[in-house]
């Protein structure tokens, strides 16, 4: 595995303008804050996995990251280059080394397309004059890689089931050889049998092809198994970034020790004993996010600081690092 | 593990793939049309109408402009539909042969209506997928142009352009292509903004596919159903809007004729006991519409996914 770092954010933050109904067309518009100030950088072949509850921002983050919601401000440093600085035109050469997978396998697979013209086509839109028969050889190729027998080439994405168009997804992204892949919750569509076909899919590929991945997921426990990093998103704001194994030996922010405590322990006798911090209220709105942290409406360490001061996202240690004014 | 699972995928991969090629959505919809009864029959019965009026012309006697000076005038004793005379669905009030005119005129309306649905539904399906894609501003503006045109009332705009320029089945098919797109566009539009926001559209847009390629390649592919669907309600509209130009008399010149013509010179005559002058053109125009209603009813049903 080699430490060369490919990918880094800096800064980022995303805002929409939400027009709240019954607004007359000269209301100033609110801003919704959908992710505020994250930083963070990726090395070739390693993985962030990315958490947070619904709402908190993870699609959005991986969304600016490709150009497909435009940033407010920050920077997203590939290799050197600051991707949001280009023009459209300008992004399409990266647009092969960065590609994606989505949540909805069948969504994401054009109803009238064949199998072979979907996972061909990023082939044919960077490499047009490929002759044909080099692109059929591609095909199968990255079919055999994700575990699809290439005759099935002909056939439409309505006769696979979800975890056969997830791989179908894989394949098209994988086809170009990037180096990084983002995965917007991969898994979350699949049952449990097949998620972990899909994740160790990705592992044995990401081995393989030394690709950088970043795994968005909301299953703590998908998360832990395919991740060397993990960063830990709330309302739009970092709350911890650490090492996979470190997060679940010493979680620090109030927050990820609720989401780690309520992760499942599948033995009965230590589920029952294990003591869960339960999380109250609701995920504020992100129009309205509250002064100072934003986790302390429903943080059990809350003080009057917390209502004041936002806290720094500073290092605790050893690739650690954590925004809390009272972290362990 | 992945090994083992590889394995057994691809065991599981050439079962499945026994019948080579996979059903497309396009083959599906089909055999879900040949269940409609209604809508097969009328498919059948069109393409009988449309074969007549190529082979038609082949058993006439009479030329469409040929005058039976016989029948002349008296079309009530002489030109009643008959065998021996050559005249089968009768002549009009000038001795021309009906059978021949219904032909001719079923020619030209069919072309007026199937041509004029195809520029419909090009330049809307275009206008409204590329409107509805780019979306914001540039979707503002062309959906106000759509709005303004389509506030100017469409068979006013027809008749004053046949009245300047001259009546021709050329500008009959400018006049009609030129406002018939509209709501095509709006209704594609609609589908489009729905489309836009699928994961697979955004799939495309993330490996660089170019605006261009994602509309025709991704969005109109996908919005064929309804589009077919809707031309083939278009084209009794056409041939409606074209048959109400031509009983205005502003439509097809003579000796070239229309069901439209035809419907009002018999409509005309009608108190001289030539009743055939109407009914002949009446029923193949009725029997037409009919079938083009019954087939969009049958494509509305076979193109929808959710019958499946």
């Amino acid at each position: 595995m080699s430490n060369q770092t490919i990918l880094e954010v800096k800064n980022l933050k995303v805002s929409f303008d939400v027009a709240s109904e019954g607004d007359m067309p000269w209301t100033k518009a609110k801003k919704l804050q959908a992710v505020n100030n994250i930083s963070f950088s990726l090395n070739a072949g390693e993985t962030l996995g990315v958490v947070g509850e619904s709402g908190c921002g993870k699609s959005t983050l991986a969304r600016a990251i490709v150009k497909m919601v435009p940033a407010e401000s920050g920077e997203v440093v590939w290799l050197g280059q600051d991707l949001l600085e280009l023009s459209n035109s300008e992004t399409r050469p990266y647009r092969k080394q960065i590609q994606m997978i989505f949540q909805d396998p069948l969504a994401s697979l054009n109803p009238r397309m064949n199998i072979g013209e979907i996972i061909a086509e990023p082939l044919r839109t960077h490499y047009p004059k490929t002759p044909e028969s080099d692109v059929q050889a591609r095909v199968s190729d990255v079919m055999d890689k994700v575990g699809l027998h290439d005759n099935l080439m002909n056939r439409y994405p309505h006769e696979f089931s979800g975890g056969q168009c997830q791989r179908i997804g894989i394949a098209r992204a994988l086809i170009l050889k990037p180096k990084l892949v983002i995965c917007d919750e991969p898994v979350s569509a699949l049952d449990v049998s097949i998620q972990a076909q899909v994740v160790n899919l990705l592992m044995d590929l990401q081995e393989e092809m030394d690709l950088a991945l970043i795994f968005i997921a909301h299953d703590l426990s998908v998360v832990k198994h395919i991740s060397t990093k993990i960063m830990v998103l709330y309302l739009g704001n970092m709350v911890e970034l650490a090492n996979s194994d470190d997060i679940y030996k010493s979680p620090s922010h109030p927050y990820t020790q609720a989401l780690i405590s309520a992760v499942p322990i599948p033995d009965p006798s230590v589920e029952k004993n294990k003591d869960l911090i339960l999380i109250e209220g609701d995920l504020p709105s992100p129009i309205n996010p509250p002064s100072g942290c934003v986790f302390r409406t429903r943080c059990q360490k809350a003080q009057e600081v917390c209502a004041n001061e936002m806290p720094e996202f500073k290092s605790k240690g050893q690739d650690h690092s954590v925004a809390c004014h009272f972290h362990d | 593990m992945i090994v083992a699972n590889k394995g057994k995928i691809k065991t599981m991969a050439e079962n499945l793939s026994e019948s080579g090629a996979g059903r497309s959505l396009w083959k599906d919809a089909r055999i879900r049309f040949m269940q409609n009864k209604a809508a097969t029959i009328s498919l059948f019965i069109l393409l009988s109408i449309v074969l007549f009026s190529f082979i038609g012309p082949y058993f006439a006697v009479w030329s469409y402009e040929q005058i039976d000076w016989n029948a002349m005038g008296s079309a009530a004793r002489v030109g009643m539909p008959s065998i021996e005379s050559g005249h089968f669905f009768g002549t009009d009030d000038l001795g021309r042969d009906l059978y021949s005119r219904v032909i001719q005129g079923t020619q030209i309306s069919l072309m007026v209506g199937v041509l004029g649905a195809t520029v419909a539904v090009i330049v809307g399906t275009l206008y409204g997928a590329t409107s509805g894609y780019l979306g914001g501003k540039t979707d503002q503006i062309m959906m106000r142009i759509v709005d303004i045109l389509m506030s100017i009332p469409y068979m006013f705009v027809l008749i004053l352009l046949l009245v300047v320029f001259g009546r021709s089945i050329g500008m009959l098919f400018i006049g009609i292509g030129l406002l018939s797109w509209l709501d095509m566009s709006r209704i594609v539009r609609g589908q489009t903004l729905n489309l836009k926001n699928k994961e697979f559209i955004e799939a495309a847009r993330v490996t660089g596919v170019s605006d261009f390629k994602i509309i025709t390649r991704h969005i109109v592919p996908n919005l064929l159903g309804i589009v077919a669907v809707y031309a083939t309600l278009l084209v009794p509209g056409i041939i409606l809007a074209e048959s109400f130009i031509s009983f205005l008399g502003l439509g097809v010149q003579e000796p070239s004729t229309s069901w439209g013509a035809l419907i009002k010179e018999g409509a005309g005559t009608i108190s001289y006991d030539t009743e055939w002058q109407l009914l002949f053109p009446l029923a193949f125009f009725v029997v037409s519409l009919f079938c083009f209603y019954f087939i969009g009813d049958g494509l509305r049903d076979a193109l929808d996914p959710k019958e499946r």
